[in-house]
C-alpha cells in the first residue's frame, strides 16, 4: 500500500519534472531539473528494491552528469535554448506512434515481480541458492557482478575506460599543447 | 569562489567524509549495496567538489593529470591481471577459487581486488572527463 503511494508520488513528480524541462527554455535551470528527474528516478529504484541501482542512478545521473553538464554551459555564451522557428509536427507524430507502440508492447511484459518470469527462471535460482556457499559473498548483486559475471564487468570497465579516453582525444589536448610552447 | 569562507569551511570539513564514504562503499561492497563502481564514482565527486570550490589549478596540484592518466591505466591492468594471474594458476581467466587454498577465500580475493581495480579507474576516468572539461574554459 505505502509502496504504491510512493511509487505514485514519484512518478507525478518525474512526469512533472518531465514537461518542466520541456516548457523552460533557461538552460542552467533544465540542467538542475535533470539532476531532479535523476534523483526521483534513484526513488523508483529504492522502492523496487533495486539498492544497487539506485546508487548508481543518484552518483552518476544526479551528481556526475550535472556537473559536466554544468561545466559545459560554462563554456557557452548563452544560457537560453534558442526557441524553434516552426512547429514539429511530423516528430510529434512518430513520438506518438512509438510511445502507443511501447505502452501495447508492455501489456506482453510480465508483471513486476513475477517469479514465474523468464528472467526469472534461468540462472537466477543458482545465483539465489548457491552464490553465499560458492563466494561467500552475501550481497547477492555483487557476487553476480564481479564473480559470475566477472567478464562481463571487465568489458563495462573498458567501455568508462574508452570513453575516457575519447573525451581526452577530442577535448583534452592541452597538456601537449602547453609543453610544445615551453619549448 | 574563491574568497566564499564558509564554502571553503564545509569543503574541508565534508571531503574526507566523501572520501572515507566511497571507500565505505567500496569495501563493504559485499554486504550492502554498491561496490566498484558507485565507490569510484563518489570518490571522483570529492575531488570534483574540491576544485569546485579551490579552482582547478590547486586541485591539479594535489592530483597532477598525468597522475589520473597512470591510475585510469592502472585499474583495468589490475582487473586484467587477475584474470591472468588465474590462468597461471591452472583456472580459467578469471576463475578467483584459484587464489587461495579454499575457493571461498579465493572468491573472496578476486572480488576484492577487481572490485578494488574498477574503483582506481571509474574515480580516475570521472576526474579525467571533469578536468578536460574544466580546464576547457581557461585558454
Amino acid at each position: 500500500m505505502i509502496d504504491t503511494l510512493i511509487d505514485i508520488t514519484l512518478l507525478v513528480f518525474l512526469t512533472i519534472t518531465a514537461i518542466a524541462i520541456i516548457k523552460i527554455h533557461n538552460l542552467f535551470v533544465i540542467i538542475m531539473l535533470f539532476g531532479i528527474f535523476s534523483l526521483h528516478s534513484a526513488g523508483l529504484f529504492v522502492v523496487m528494491d533495486a539498492p544497487d541501482v539506485a546508487f548508481t542512478e543518484a552518483a552518476v545521473g544526479a551528481g556526475i552528469s550535472t556537473v559536466l553538464m554544468l561545466a559545459t554551459l560554462a563554456l557557452t555564451k548563452d544560457h537560453h535554448e534558442k526557441k524553434p522557428k516552426h512547429r514539429a509536427r511530423l516528430p510529434l507524430l512518430v513520438i506518438l506512434i512509438t510511445g502507443a507502440a511501447l505502452v501495447y508492447g508492455t501489456y506482453d511484459i510480465p508483471s513486476f515481480g513475477d517469479p514465474d518470469s523468464p528472467a526469472h527462471q534461468h540462472v537466477k535460482p543458482r545465483y539465489i541458492e548457491r552464490s553465499v556457499e560458492e563466494t561467500g559473498v552475501p550481497n547477492v548483486v555483487t557476487a553476480v557482478l564481479a564473480s559470475y559475471r566477472g567478464y562481463d564487468t571487465l568489458g563495462e570497465l573498458t567501455v568508462i575506460f574508452t570513453a575516457g579516453l575519447g573525451v581526452m582525444l577530442l577535448i583534452g589536448g592541452r597538456l601537449r599543447s602547453r609543453k610544445k610552447n615551453e619549448t | 569562489m574563491k574568497h566564499n569562507l564558509i564554502l571553503r569551511v564545509i569543503v574541508k570539513f565534508l571531503f574526507p567524509v566523501i572520501a572515507l564514504f566511497a571507500f565505505y562503499v567500496l569495501f563493504h561492497g559485499d554486504y550492502a549495496p554498491g561496490g566498484g563502481f558507485q565507490a569510484g564514482v563518489i570518490l571522483g565527486v570529492a575531488f570534483i567538489f574540491y576544485a569546485l570550490i579551490f579552482g582547478l589549478v590547486t586541485t591539479e596540484q594535489v592530483i597532477p593529470p598525468q597522475l589520473l592518466r597512470i591510475l585510469a591505466s592502472t585499474g583495468i591492468l589490475i582487473y586484467i591481471s587477475t584474470g591472468i594471474v588465474t590462468m597461471l594458476l591452472g583456472g580459467n581467466f578469471l576463475d578467483y577459487d584459484m587464489l587461495a587454498e579454499s575457493p571461498v577465500t579465493g572468491q573472496h580475493i578476486g572480488i576484492m581486488v577487481i572490485e578494488l581495480g574498477v574503483g582506481i579507474t571509474v574515480s580516475a576516468i570521472m576526474l579525467m572527463i571533469f578536468y578536460a572539461f574544466a580546464s576547457r574554459g581557461r585558454s
